[in-house]
Formats: C-alpha cells, structure tokens, sequence
C-alpha cells in the first residue's frame, strides 16, 4: 500500500529526514518509536503533504506517486493523519466541518455527496465507537476542547471518513487511561485488512492497547531499528539514550 | 512558504461579479452644485417650501465646512463640481403601478443580481422599494402594510402624502449640520426610503430596500427615515451593489432612526458596491451617516451590517440611548480586500438611566486592504447603571494587509461599566493545512474560515440575508488560494 525510499525532509535549511525507507502493506498495524525531535511527526506531517517542508525521495501510495500530489489530493486517496495537536477552527461547526470534509472527499471520489440527515445518522453511529461527548458536536471544531477531546475528536473523524492509511500521530499524549481505554477501542475498530495504521508514539503504553505487527524506532531521522511488537517492551526498559548517543550509520559527523 | 504572495495575487485578480451598467435613460442635472441645482431638485419633486428652505439652509451650513481629514483613509480630493446631483431614470410608462409595468430592462438587470422583484414578492413575502439612481420606481406590499398602517415608500412620495411626519422628524437625529457629508446629502439628498410604523404595531414582514447606483458620475444622496412608535417593532434590510465604474463614485447617505417608548427597530445592511479594480483604481466612496435615536423608555435600536463592497467605506452607525432602559446594539462584519480602505465602527451615547449597548465587530483584511475600527463610547452624567461591551475582532489574510482600533470612551458617571475586548489574528498555514488534509481545497477552507469568524455577527440577521451575506463573503474571498 505504502512504500517510502530514500525520504528527506528539510524545513528552513534544516535536514529532519535523512532516508527514511519503508513498507507498509494493507492489513498492516505499524509503531514509530523514538525520542524527540528524532523526525517521527515530521514523517507523519510529510505523508499528509504539509507544505512547509522541502522533500526528495519516493514515495509511493496504492501505486501512485505520493509526492506529486496537493493534500487534499492524499486525503482523497485515502490518507488520514490524526494531528498531534489539532487546530481550533472558531465558528466553524464540528460537525459542519466534518461534513463539508466527507462531501469534499465523496465529491473528488465521484460518489454523491451525502445530505445533512444521512450524515446525522453516520456522525450518530460512529460518535458511539470512540464515546464521545454528543455536547462537542455543537461546539465549534476543536474550540474550548480539552487535549484529551481534541484526540477523540479525531479519531471520530478518522471513523466517519474511513482512510486506507491512517497516520496517528502521539494519539495517546494527553489521554487519561480510561480516555486511552476508549480511543483504542475505538482504533481497533476500525481495524480491517483493507486498511493500514501507522502509529507514531513516544510511549509503549499505547502500544498495550493497539498491537502493531511492527514497531520501527527512529534516531537522528532515519529508522534505526525494527522488530516485532517485543520491540516496543525492550525500549521501555532500556529507553531511547543509546540510540541517540551513536550517530546513525553513515551519518556525517 | 510563499502561499501568501500567491493568495494576495489571486485575490487581487478576482473579477467583480456585479460589473454591468444598465442602459436606462437618464433625466440628469448639469454638473456641479449652487442654489440653483438645489432649487431644480426640490422642484422637480415639487417639494414644499420648508423642505427647501431646510436644503438651503444645509448647503449655506456646507460652505462654511471642510471635508473631514481625521480618518484613517486616503483618496484623491473629491471636486463636488464635478459630480451630477441629479439623475432619474425615465420611465418608458408613466408611473408603474406594479411590478408588471416596470422598466422590463431594470427587471432584467434586478434579475442578473438575483434578485427578482417577482421571486421576492411571490417567495419570501419581503415588500422590496426598489431605488435604482435617486427616484424608487417599484414599490410592493404597500397595501397590506397599509392595512395595518404601516407606512412603506420612497422619500418624495412621505413628503407628498406625509409631510407633518417627515417635518416632525427629518433632522430629528441627524440634524442638517451634523458633518461635512450629512449636510451635503441634507442639501442635494434625492430620494431614499420612509418607513413609519404606528403605535402598538409589529410590521408583519421585513422591509427591504435594494439601492443601486447606475448613471455615470452620479452621486448618491440616499435619506432614510425610519420611524416606531410606541410599543412598535419593525425590521429594516438594505441590501446594495453597483455596477463597474473608472471613475470614483461619491455616495453619501443618511439614515434616521427613531424609536419611541417600548419600540423596537432592526437595521440590516448588506454593501456590496463597486470596490475598485486590483489597483485600486475606481470604486464607490461610501460616506455614509447611520444615526438612531432610542427617544423612549425601554426602546431598542440595532444595526448589523455586512460591509464589503466599495472603495473606501467611513461610517459609523450609531444609537442614541436617550430613553431609560434603553438598549443600543451594533454588529459589524468588515471585509476589505486589493486596495480597499474601511473606517467603521459605532458610537453609543448613554445618556438616559440603566441603558446597555452592545458592540460585536469583525473585520477581515486582505490583499493591501487596510480596516479600522473605530468606536466612541459615551456615558453622559447622568447616565446611571450604564453598560457596554465591545468586542473588536480582526482576522488577516496574507502579510500587506493592516487591521487598526481606535476605541474611544468616555465615562461620565462612576455607575457606568464598560468593558473593551480586542483580538487579532491570522489564517494560519496550520488550519489550511488541517482542512486540506481532511479534503477540503483552500479555496473551500479560506471562506469556511472567515465564515466561521464572522458567525456570531450573522447569526444577528435574518435568515435570507444570513445566507446571502455568507455567500458574499465567499464570493468576495473567490480566489483566496496558495
């Protein structure tokens, strides 16, 4: 679904990915693993297409080159990212938005776009798989927010716009445990052999409650390990430090 | 990034949806103004004698007066005699009636604006006083208001069917003296809209004025004059766009308000005249005074206004809370964009006891637009339990344009609480960004934005105008893209 070679990224002259190579097939749950500033949301802001940062490399998705395309484009295709820190978005309607979002896709899609009862309906059943407030849906997007309703709110969206590849960047920071409990399950739900996750976090906790199939660990802006989920206890133990202190192979000194 | 160059670009190259001129023939003034041009005006309405005594006296008071130079706009001197004060289109019948007799050509350019007299009259029960220049030449609905005495018509016909009213309260507000721009319309005003809504009356439908500024070089001089009596309540819409012009339009409104005891009146406006083109070149310089009076007890005035047309837009619509318990409200969206220039904002003058105002304004800057706001609170001595809040919000888009606030208070009475909120912000590269990863094209998310800034102010007017204002606002941002 998902094949990345050789990807660099720089923003303002600063290089963060210096070659990052991976392969995520449908069905697939993957960790990105790794301390700060070792590049994880950058990969994430990258393969939505955040136009801030000058990128080479390739990438390719469901068969297309990623790169050569807008964001709205990748969304239309299929890409979703859940934001490490959503926007607020003041007077614009949650649910508003969420529905000018879906009709946006649906209408690039070439499939009808759905009317404001149909979409009720959806919003309703989906709201239910993250429990969510049903009172935030009034609200304007994200505004007044906890951090914790924030990640909610997005992985409610994550359900009702139902991507191929889902990029889920540090859902888990700002959850309390019950609010983890519940996204999780919320994520797991949506779990299914056409679609792909990537989940970039700093913790294993998350990990406890949607179980990768791979975790990759990530120093200096490459990917400097991967393994099985075994992976993810092994870092909790012994933590990032050793990552960090050796330079990345064939990193300049 | 360099989506802001390329935003302001786009911006600037938008082309002005309501840009054709109507080819009616016109029944003009010769250029210029003296005594003379007063006196033919006057009496090609065949108005009274006081009432050109009263122009008279107004155009002697203007000699004496400079143009105001205090605001924070700029534009070439205006040459007053260079402008035509008077313009009327000739009818091709005399008089119309109704709809049907009317102009079929100013139909058809009422219907490339959408804005069908007959769909109006049929669908939405709004009673329209269509002005087209300075004389109305369609009014509808008049004899249902009629039967609940509700007056509904254009100014020449008030001061011919209702003189003792629009004696006893024309200048009432806004008296001849007022400012260099109020005493010129005072003097030339042509023709504009009369509203009187009688005691213990609730006008059963919302009142509507098109205006439209056709001749060339024609000056407009609108007079509005809305009048509730006790225990009344009426709702006012006024709804504007012109059609493309090379040369600077000068329009210089006035409008009255005056709300008796318990009386309630509702003042919407939505400009949308011609802004110049992408240099700045041409576009309507609208200088306009907005007055209400809340003469009563418990009275209430509000205006909400959409404002994104025109070159330069200077006005300040007002209320007066002379009554006790008297509320004064003013909700404003001010959008300015290429090259256009805005000095708005309010004045709320407390003067009566426990009166409250309210002040909501939104203004959005693009391109090298520059938007002030600018706001006098007053609270005289004996204004005791006076309240006011403002809020002044602004919204940039891209890195030429400015947004400004001058609020002035003054406090007389230690009673009084006033309270001032401001805020500026930017569409940010992160909420695009966000929208256009859930899909939505920064064509789409930039409206959706400024639209969302703008909502409590919309939620003030009526529903139709609610829909049509966003729409506006959408279609003056078209091209708002990276």
């Amino acid at each position: 679904m998902l094949e990345i070679e050789n990807l660099h990224a720089s923003v303002e002259g600063s290089e963060i990915l210096r070659g990052i190579s991976l392969r995520i097939e449908a069905g697939e749950v993957h960790a990105i693993m790794g301390p700060n500033g070792s590049g994880k949301s950058t990969l994430a802001q990258v393969l939505a297409g955040n136009p801030t940062y000058r990128v080479s490399g390739q990438v390719r998705f469901q068969g297309r080159d990623l790169l050569a395309m807008a964001a709205e484009a990748r969304a239309v295709a299929g890409i979703f990212l859940a934001f490490q820190y959503p926007v607020e978005i003041p007077g614009v309607g949650n649910l508003y938005f969420l529905r000018t979002a879906l009709n946006a896709v649906r209408r690039q899609r070439g499939q009808e776009e759905l009317d404001a009862m149909d979409f009720l309906a959806l919003a309703k059943e989906r709201m239910q798989l993250v429990e969510m407030d049903p009172e935030l849906m009034n609200r304007a997007l994200n505004e007044g927010f906890s951090g914790g309703e924030k990640k909610r709110n997005e992985i409610f969206q994550m359900a009702v716009l139902q991507p191929s590849l889902a990029i889920l960047d540090e859902t888990d920071s700002g959850l309390d445990i019950d609010a983890l409990r519940s996204v999780a399950a919320g994520v797991n739900a949506l779990r299914s052999a056409d679609r792909a996750l990537l989940l970039i976090t700093h913790y294993q906790r998350l990990l406890d409650y949607i179980v990768p199939d791979y975790i990759h660990v990530m120093a200096n802006g490459r990917i400097v390990q991967s393994g099985d989920k075994a992976l993810a206890v092994e870092l909790e133990q012994h933590g990032y430090a050793h990552f960090d202190a050796a330079p990345a192979p064939g990193q300049r000194p | 990034m360099s989506t802001d160059n390329a935003k302001i670009r786009e911006l600037s190259s938008r082309a002005y949806k309501y840009g054709f001129v109507s080819d009616l023939e016109s029944d003009a003034a010769p250029r210029g103004l003296n005594e003379d041009v007063i006196r033919q005006i006057s009496a090609k309405k065949h108005e009274p004698q006081w009432l050109l005594d009263w122009r008279l006296k107004a155009y002697r008071h203007w000699l004496s007066m400079r143009e105001p130079t205090w605001q924070n706009v700029h534009y070439a001197p205006i040459d007053y005699q260079d402008i035509i004060y008077y313009s009327a289109p000739k009818p091709k019948t005399p008089g119309p009636r109704s709809l049907d007799e009317v102009d079929p050509e100013l139909r058809e350019m009422f219907g490339k604006l959408g804005i069908s007299l007959a769909e109006q009259e049929r669908l939405t029960g709004v009673a329209v006083d269509a002005v087209v220049d300075s004389v109305s030449v369609a009014t509808t609905f008049k004899h249902k208001l009629a039967e609940v005495g509700v007056i509904f018509c254009s100014f020449a016909e008030a001061v011919q069917q209702h003189p003792e009213l629009v004696r006893r309260y024309l200048g009432s507000v806004v008296p001849y003296s007022d400012n260099f721009f109020a005493t010129l319309n005072s003097a030339v005003f042509s023709d504009g809209s009369f509203c009187y809504v009688p005691k213990g009356v609730r006008c059963p439908m919302e009142l509507s004025t098109y205006f439209r500024i056709n001749a060339a070089d024609t000056g407009q001089f609108e007079r509005t004059l809305i009048v509730a009596e006790e225990g009344a309540y009426v709702s006012y819409l006024e709804g504007c766009t012109a059609p493309m012009r090379d040369t600077n339009q000068l329009h210089a409104a006035v409008v009255e308000l005056v709300a008796l005891d318990d009386a309630q009146i509702k003042y919407a406006t939505v400009q949308n005249w011609y802004p110049g083109d992408a240099e700045g070149r041409g576009g309507i310089f609208n200088f306009v005074t907005k007055r209400g009076k809340c003469a009563g007890a418990h009275s209430k005035i509000s205006w909400t206004q959409v404002e994104t047309g025109s070159a330069i837009t200077w006005k300040y619509p007002g209320v007066i809370l002379q009554g006790d318990d008297s509320v004064g409200e003013f909700y404003s969206v001010a959008l300015t964009a290429n090259h256009q220039q805005a000095d708005t904002g309010t004045k709320m003058i407390h003067i009566g006891r426990n009166t409250r105002s309210t002040i909501l304004s939104k203004g959005i800057s693009a391109g090298h637009g520059q938007n002030t706001y600018r706001g006098l609170v007053k609270v005289q001595k004996a204004a005791s339990g006076a309240r006011n809040h403002t809020q002044c919000d602004s919204l940039l888009l891209g890195s030429q344009c400015g947004a400004h606030t001058f609020p002035y208070v003054e406090v007389k009475n230690p009673s009084a609480r006033v309270e001032h909120e401001a805020s500026t912000s930017k569409i940010g590269d992160e909420q695009l960004f966000y929208c256009r990863q859930r899909g939505i094209r920064e064509e789409d998310a930039v409206p959706m934005i400024v639209n969302g800034f703008c909502r409590e102010v919309f939620k003030e007017l009526p529903m139709e105008f609610a829909v049509e204002a966003q729409k506006l606002l959408s279609v003056s941002l078209e091209g708002c893209v990276g």
